[in-house]
């Protein structure tokens, strides 16, 4: 086997190992008909990745080593020039070749070993769910979440795609903190829901295919389907194909568990089209129920911000603040999040409590 | 002849900080009044004058690697910017960095042999990297990684380098630093090697 890359593909070439080296640990190289495909599993076998380039044979070596021939990005990008790459099943060798400028060779032989066909199954086009966005907008929205963050739950319905850390039952409440972002169908360049759906799978490994599509101006199409089955996410143009399979937990319990969270199916909302002046906020205190017991938080403040509020908000020890934007005719929005305020849930509960302490216009805060 | 503690004398230097602030810089004169003073620095720096005064040692002898230039076999110099590149990419799980010189191809070529696999850096005596090439014969040497890694310091402060190997595959470098105000300083690090490679 023996290709060629040139130019600005071998950046493509270094950032697609990259994305994959947070995948697993070892690189699959396997020649196809249509292409080259390098791919990668993780050691649970619940994320896979693989990268199809445009136009070979069986192998695998150290992804880490793979990594190291395209260590630094940067001067990849200005120093490099051509990429071989080469193999010799009888000396068991997979050879990079790297001419760069100035007349500088660089040669890296690596050995391989055999091994039988990665290669996972799924039929993402037979898949309820299809969008497709610019990597800006799925970027913005992880950056939401903490990086050490393990799962996030994907709902959707027609109009709408919410994105959620999911939460282990067995989570301190006050330990917890829940972040939920909505993105409206209006913001993806495709959306077809077929089906309300949510799914739970990992977000770390998604993390180095957003990565990869962002620095290469990618759109991504992701594919949703029941709790169980893989979520699918692929980015393509004509030289290449990548896809990212990640495992789905297969009962969702955050669909059961949390009433307060419960957006499925989502009353009607018309908050994306409320203009924000017609809210009064209030700031209040509150003994942070747990998810599974009492009920919705704003129930319980009624009866507990009265005594709290001239307390120090650090003094209690499972404080939890909430915005609450109370509507003028008298619903309730409540934000869980402390500091992302384009977070937002639509609140089941309909109250005209207003046990605050401070009230100020939406404006203000945002600001 | 005397001998300091390095330490010592680097905690010195450094006594306004160890930071460069822009535009400032420190003043250093060093005085040795002979066998048995201390050696005395004056640095000065906005106006503040620190003395320092570090005891001194009776001097060991230092290794003469007995390197001279009529039995330099292989002399090649580089621009230093290429060299950085390489060395920073050098495969770290290698214990020995090979360095191979030759009127023929390779012509100059560092390698690696690590757990992966092994890695070589080619540069063609064409470069324009290159800035001398005179190679008389084709060597191999290997040398330990853990010694030349303190060279990597000079390396990143220079603009220039010198290798050469001599008959017995001894290593020296020698790097050119050229400092704020012009002024050219030599930095050079001799390095035996690992064992005797015989190849061509």
């Amino acid at each position: 086997m023996h290709c060629i890359v040139t130019g600005g593909n071998v950046k493509v070439l270094a950032k697609a190992v990259h994305s994959l080296s947070r995948i697993g640990d070892e690189l699959y190289v396997e020649p196809q008909e249509d292409g080259l495909a390098l791919r990668s599993v993780n050691s649970s076998r619940s994320a896979y990745a693989c990268f199809l380039f445009a136009p070979l044979f069986f192998s695998r070596c150290r992804l880490h080593s793979v990594q190291s021939v395209f260590r630094s990005l940067t001067t990849l990008e200005k120093t490099v020039e051509k990429c071989h790459i080469d193999l010799d099943k009888q000396k068991d060798r997979l050879t990079f070749t790297l001419h760069c400028k100035h007349g500088l060779l660089k040669t890296h032989n690596l050995s391989f070993q055999d091994s039988e066909s990665l290669q996972a199954v799924f039929d993402k086009d037979s898949y309820a769910n299809v969008f497709r966005a610019q990597p800006r907008l799925l970027v913005d929205t992880v950056v939401h979440f903490p990086p050490s963050l393990e799962e996030v739950t994907v709902s959707v319905s027609d109009e709408r795609m919410w994105v959620r850390n999911h939460v282990e039952e067995e989570a301190e409440a006050s330990k917890a903190m829940l972040t939920e972002l909505c993105l409206a169908s209006d913001e993806f360049d495709h959306f077809a829901a077929q089906a309300h759906n949510s799914v739970t799978f990992c977000l770390k490994e998604l993390r180095g295919l957003l990565v990869f599509a962002e620095s290469t101006g990618l759109p991504v199409s992701m594919y949703l389907d029941e709790p169980g089955s893989p979520v699918v996410l692929s980015v393509t143009d004509s030289v290449l194909e990548g896809n990212f399979v990640l495992a789905t937990l297969s009962d969702d319990p955050s669909l059961r568990k949390n009433s307060t969270h419960k957006t499925a199916p989502p009353p009607p909302d018309d908050f994306m089209n409320d203009d924000m002046d017609s809210f009064l906020i209030a700031m209040d205190t509150s003994i942070a129920p747990g998810p599974s017991n009492t009920g919705p938080p704003p129930p319980s403040l009624s009866d507990d911000t009265q005594e709290e509020e001239t307390d120090d908000l650090d003094r209690l020890p499972n404080k939890k603040v909430c915005l609450r934007f109370l509507r003028k005719d008298g619903g309730v929005l409540t934000v869980l999040s402390k500091n992302t305020p384009y977070v937002c849930r639509v609140a089941s509960e309909q109250t005209t409590e207003t046990s605050g302490t401070k009230a100020c216009t939406l404006k203000q805060i945002f600001n | 002849a005397f001998q300091i503690n390095l330490t010592v004398l680097l905690d010195c230097l450094n006594i306004f900080g160890g930071t460069t602030t822009p535009g400032v810089s420190t003043a250093l004169r060093m005085c040795y009044r002979g066998y048995g003073f201390p050696l005395t620095l004056f640095l000065e720096e906005g106006g503040v004058v620190t003395v320092c005064k570090i005891n001194t040692q009776e001097p060991e002898e230092p290794i003469d690697f007995e390197f001279c230039s009529t039995n330099v076999t292989n002399k090649v110099i580089l621009q230093s910017e290429s060299l950085k590149e390489a060395f920073s990419e050098l495969d770290m799980t290698s214990e020995v960095l090979q360095i191979t010189m030759s009127p023929s191809q390779p012509y100059f070529r560092l390698s690696t042999f690590g757990n992966a696999g092994n890695a070589h850096y080619d540069y063609s005596k064409d470069s324009d990297m290159m800035e001398l090439f005179k190679c008389t014969e084709t060597q191999t040497n290997r040398y330990k990684v853990s010694l030349l890694k303190p060279s990597t310091k000079a390396l990143a402060l220079s603009c220039k380098v010198s290798v050469r190997t001599d008959n017995r595959g001894f290593l020296s470098l020698q790097y050119l630093v050229r400092n704020d105000d012009g002024q050219i300083c030599f930095v050079e690090y001799y390095c035996c090697p690992d064992e005797e490679v015989e190849e061509n």
